[in-house]
């Protein structure tokens, strides 16, 4: 712990945002040089304090192992955090991510990334399924080894962020020379300096992502509930707690995407009331089930996930966000001119109603939506 | 030998406004104003005002005022006046002193104590004349298994729950405590507000199985007015263990207040004492408890959710973790500061504790124990305003029970006479003349009407705090900071100090 | 038409519409003036009988025997229903107050003439002034099927 201003998660930091995405439904890749121009056309809308990245497909040659990635600040962070990793997984291949020193570019810590596979053994004896052990793994460096954390868990996916205008975080991490489907990024406006990398957006849990813009409200109701199944709020930023939720809702009680949206961004009573049958009776039961799950508040997320992207709103749409397609490639953004500026001509643009989910996903690739 | 005890009010006449038109001797039932021929004048005999300002109310040239008197005794900071006439006063009598209403002590109100956020710049705060605002919410267990039908569809596994319009209802009060007007003002606003009111110990008069979807019964040490046919009408089910006025003691009814009509919808004798045990004589420990519930569900069959009432003490949320696991689907906090009909002063005034904390405590335990969903939390005793309703809310309350605050709009002055029966406004009592006085078409409206501003009210704070449905504030603490409280305080609240930012 | 009604369940027996009747006719802004020390006539009277109070008033009948029976004319049945008295056509007779089946046609206090309710068209109240102060809400102003 350094001399200076407190870090995420000693304080509630709120923020404004720009966010984008694209995918390619079709499942070609594209390197991370489409994303890092996009969000530098909404240069203003970030502050040089937080940017960052997710790209889904990056890793095909170790697609089977969880990917993580680690910020180490001592020496000491990053012994204790090997010990715990050993203990737990096989660890299949180990290095500091290759990074690109750049003036813009200061103070970053010690970065690492890890290819593991539980420990058959240990993964049998903790009863959990392998994503909830996975998923503790983590949780349990982030809470529990000061100076070490995992930004990134997923299988063939890797978040690269830190503390920057996003464009030079891009060029820092050479993400030109990465190739995924689907990429998300985001541009951060704290209204707090702490300066700390892991405080940079996309927030990530396993293979989920999520870039938000926005400060919501519902923010210590929402923490409160999620820390009641095991997750721990230590960044204290709703990028964190929207990620749990969304982690919780699909992975342990089963939900859908869209089920899932319809907690989180739930339509009104009386917008329900005006529904079919069908969407009355369960959207109701949603509410009825999750209720604590609401997010009021201005947001705007990008949620990533294998196989797909999600853009949703807050139910007043109190945050920009615009959808567009050409050809197999779908396009998220907060602006469109960050869109416009990698595919001038586009075949549909438009901009979701608060709470109306946007999924992409891969072709038959078997996402989580619909 | 009985001493005089000077009593505590006078009542003032300005006799440049009275007219003489007898109107308050008239309305006295406790016989305070009489009216001197000879003179022509109105006299007043203050040894027997309670101080409920029927007459000051009705006083067409407003003649009238109650002041404190200024009769002394010689001053002492340990001895004060109320203190040393209690002592006179059981001198005289030898009787354990009882009083009404809630406790009337200068003990620290917490909500008081809490200061609300609200939006600026980063995010935005929401107008509720121009954009929805929703204080709906559903109480009882959100434990739902996800299930699906073949094509897909989830299931409703959910318990049954109870809808509410506003996060507020009106707490237990019993025929026989309070009037038949009384009750039929508070069934008939609870329908109109969609919400719910509740039976007390005293059972369902006949007349009001018609507003039993919005009813609440509950179910005492005494059993009093409990049959089937009492439950199956209900929305709800609640057993009440403990009151706040009175944790530890049961109900006292005094033969006075049985009538016919009480004495039928009771199912006890008239015109006796109607005296609950202390303990619900089949409940001695938490799997008891667990077996009341299980009872009350299958006679039921399984329909009505079930609630357990309990008086904030000390150990509260242990209770309530214990509660949380007998199958309950709400537990209701009732606090030291609770209203009751009748309770020993001594009681009334020393035992329990604030339910601010009570409600902080119980809401901490039962997350840290994964059980927060097992249950609905419903706080009372006493929330006295909307700003309260929205602090108890914040802190981790489903609703809160209003009790004290009802009666306020039914025209109750807080006089803390209910024991006597001789209740002026026709709410505490069981007198014919003195019931006709609360006429339901006008108390209903009455109630309606606060709980609507509170509605509005809440909606205003909701707004400004940029959160636009009720479950969205539920247990959201950081919309709340402390003042003038101290470290213990906060710890216990869960809150930080005004002016810590976030 | 709309009338007066009073609903006797809710009537307490206060008497405080007839001083309010008392006061809105006396044409003095001051109710402390207007009644302190007097004997009031009110147009409005509540019959006590043990717990039975109701306050009683004209009915403004629709065949108003008041009216029929009156041998100057000085009192009639609007258009708008209202059987009123002309003051200055009253001899002091007082057949009317005989006639009346509810005794809600009454001697005004100098016994020249004889004096009734006319809904407070008359007088500075504008609405019935017992309607609006009765604290229990059980003298009402409405129009009723029946008429009486």
């Amino acid at each position: 712990m350094r001399g200076r201003l407190m870090r995420e998660g000693e304080f509630r930091d709120p923020s404004g945002c720009a966010v984008a995405g694209v995918i390619d439904r079709s499942g070609r890749k594209m390197t991370g040089e489409g994303m890092i121009e996009a969000i530098a056309v909404m240069h203003d809308r970030s502050n040089g304090l937080g940017g960052g990245f997710a790209g889904y497909g990056i890793y095909p040659h170790y697609k089977d192992f969880y990917a993580f990635h680690l910020f180490y600040d001592t020496v000491k962070a990053q012994e204790e955090t090997e010990a715990f990793l050993k203990l737990h997984f096989e660890i299949v291949y180990s290095s500091q991510i290759q990074t690109r020193k750049m003036p813009a570019i200061k103070d970053e810590p010690v970065i690492f990334r890890y290819f593991l596979a539980p420990l058959p053994r240990k993964l049998a004896d903790s009863q959990l399924d392998e994503r909830e052990y996975v998923a503790r793994c983590v949780i349990r460096i982030n809470a529990g080894t000061e100076g070490a954390y995992v930004f990134s868990s997923g299988k063939n996916m890797g978040i690269f962020k830190g503390v920057g205008y996003p464009e030079d975080i891009g060029r820092f991490y050479r993400l030109e020379e990465y190739e995924g489907y689907a990429w998300t990024c985001h541009g951060r406006y704290p209204t707090n300096t702490p300066g700390w990398w892991g405080g940079a957006h996309p927030f990530g849990l396993l293979d989920f992502s999520v870039v938000h813009n926005g400060e919501i409200s519902s923010y210590d109701a929402n923490r409160r509930y999620m820390e009641m199944y095991g997750y721990k709020c230590t960044l204290q930023t709703d990028t964190e707690v929207i990620t749990y939720i969304v982690d919780y809702l699909i992975r342990k009680k089963g939900l859908t995407l869209d089920e899932v949206a319809h907690v989180i961004a739930a339509s009104f009573w009386s917008t329900i009331a005006r529904k079919d049958e069908r969407a009355r009776e369960q959207e109701t039961l949603l509410r009825r089930m999750f209720p604590s799950l609401l997010v009021t508040g201005p947001f705007s997320i990008i949620l990533g996930y294998e196989g797909g992207l999600m853009a949703l709103c807050d139910r007043l749409k109190l945050r920009s966000m615009v959808c567009a397609e050409k050809g197999d490639r779908a396009y998220i953004s907060s602006e469109e001119s960050a869109i416009r500026r990698i595919e001038p001509s586009l075949d549909s643009i438009y901009a979701p109603a608060g709470g109306e989910p946007v999924i992409y996903e891969l072709y038959g690739k078997g996402g989580r939506g619909q | 030998m009985s001493l005089y005890i000077r009593p505590d009010y006078e009542v003032v006449r300005n006799e440049n406004r009275c007219i003489a038109c007898r109107v308050c001797e008239r309305q006295c039932a406790n016989g305070v104003h009489s009216f001197d021929p000879e003179t022509g004048l109105m006299k007043a005999d203050e040894s027997k005002c309670v101080n409920c300002h029927r007459c000051v109310s009705l006083c067409p040239t407003h003649a009238l005022k109650i002041v404190k008197t200024d009769d002394v005794y010689r001053e002492n900071a340990n001895w004060d006046i109320q203190t040393v006439n209690e002592v006179y006063r059981q001198a005289n009598t030898g009787g354990v002193l009882l009083s009404s209403m809630g406790n009337p002590k200068p003990y620290p109100v917490f909500w008081d104590k809490l200061l609300l956020n609200a939006s600026q710049v980063t995010n935005p705060p929401i107008d509720p004349l121009r954009e929805p605002m929703e204080t709906q919410l559903w109480l009882g267990k959100r434990t739902a298994k996800t299930e699906r039908t073949a094509d897909g569809r989830l299931k409703d596994t959910l318990a049954p729950q109870l809808k509410l319009s506003v996060p507020v209802m009106f707490s237990a009060m019993s025929y026989g405590s309070i009037s038949y007007n009384a009750h039929e003002s508070l069934a008939r606003a609870a329908e109109e507000l969609g919400i719910y009111y509740n039976t007390g110990e005293g059972g369902l008069h006949r007349d009001f199985y018609r507003y039993g979807k919005n009813t609440i019964v509950q179910v005492a040490s005494g059993r009093f007015g409990v049959h089937k046919e009492y439950l199956e009408t209900a929305a709800a089910i609640e057993i009440k263990m403990g009151q706040g006025a009175k944790p530890g003691i049961g109900g006292h009814l005094p033969g006075a207040k049985i009538t016919e009509d009480v004495s039928e919808t009771r199912m006890i004798p008239q015109g006796v004492d109607a005296i609950s045990p202390a303990p619900h004589h089949d409940i001695y420990s938490i799997e008891d408890l667990k077996q009341l519930v299980d009872s009350l569900k299958e006679a039921t069959d399984y329909k009505k959710p079930v609630i357990v009432k309990i008086a904030a003490v000390h150990n509260a949320a242990a209770i309530a973790s214990g509660i949380a696991r007998s199958g309950a689907d709400i537990i209701a906090i009732d606090g030291y500061r609770g209203g009751t009909g009748a309770a020993p002063t001594r009681i009334r005034d020393n035992v329990g504790i604030p339910i601010e904390m009570a409600l902080a405590q119980i809401d901490e335990r039962l997350r840290r124990e994964g059980i927060r969903d097992e249950v609905s939390l419903v706080v009372g005793g006493s929330v006295r305003s909307s700003a309260d309703v929205v602090k108890a809310i914040a802190l981790g309350a489903d609703a809160c029970y209003i009790g004290t605050a009802a009666l306020l709009a039914l025209g109750c002055h807080l006089c803390r006479s209910c024991h006597t029966g001789l209740c002026n406004w026709g709410i505490a009592t069981q007198r014919p003349d003195l019931v006709k006085r609360l006429n339901p078409d006008l108390g209903y409206k009455r109630l309606v009407n606060l709980v609507t501003a509170w509605k509005h009210e809440i909606e205003e704070m909701m707004g400004g705090m940029g959160i636009n449905s009720l479950e969205a504030l539920r247990g959201n603490r950081l919309m709340l900071r402390g003042i003038g409280l101290t470290d213990t305080e906060l710890r216990l609240l869960g809150i930080r100090y005004a002016g810590e930012s976030l | 038409m709309k009338r007066i009604y009073v609903n006797e369940q809710w009537c307490l027996g206060c008497h405080l519409c007839e001083y309010e009747c008392a006061y809105a006719n006396s044409g003095i802004a001051d109710m402390v003036r207007a009644l302190k020390g007097k004997k009031i006539y009110p147009r409005v009277h509540v019959e006590d009988c043990g717990e039975i109070h109701f306050a009683v008033n004209c009915r403004h009948c629709n065949e108003a025997v008041c009216a029929e029976s009156c041998i100057s004319g000085a009192l009639s049945k609007g258009e708008d229903g209202i059987v009123r008295i002309d003051g200055n056509k009253c001899v002091g007779c007082l057949t009317c107050v005989l006639v009346c089946p509810y005794g809600a046609v009454m001697p005004s206090p100098d016994g020249h003439a004889a004096m009734k309710c006319a809904l407070c068209t008359d007088n500075f109240a504008g609405e019935p002034n017992c309607v609006k102060h009765c604290p229990n809400g059980a003298i009402v102003y409405e129009t009723r099927a029946n008429g009486l």
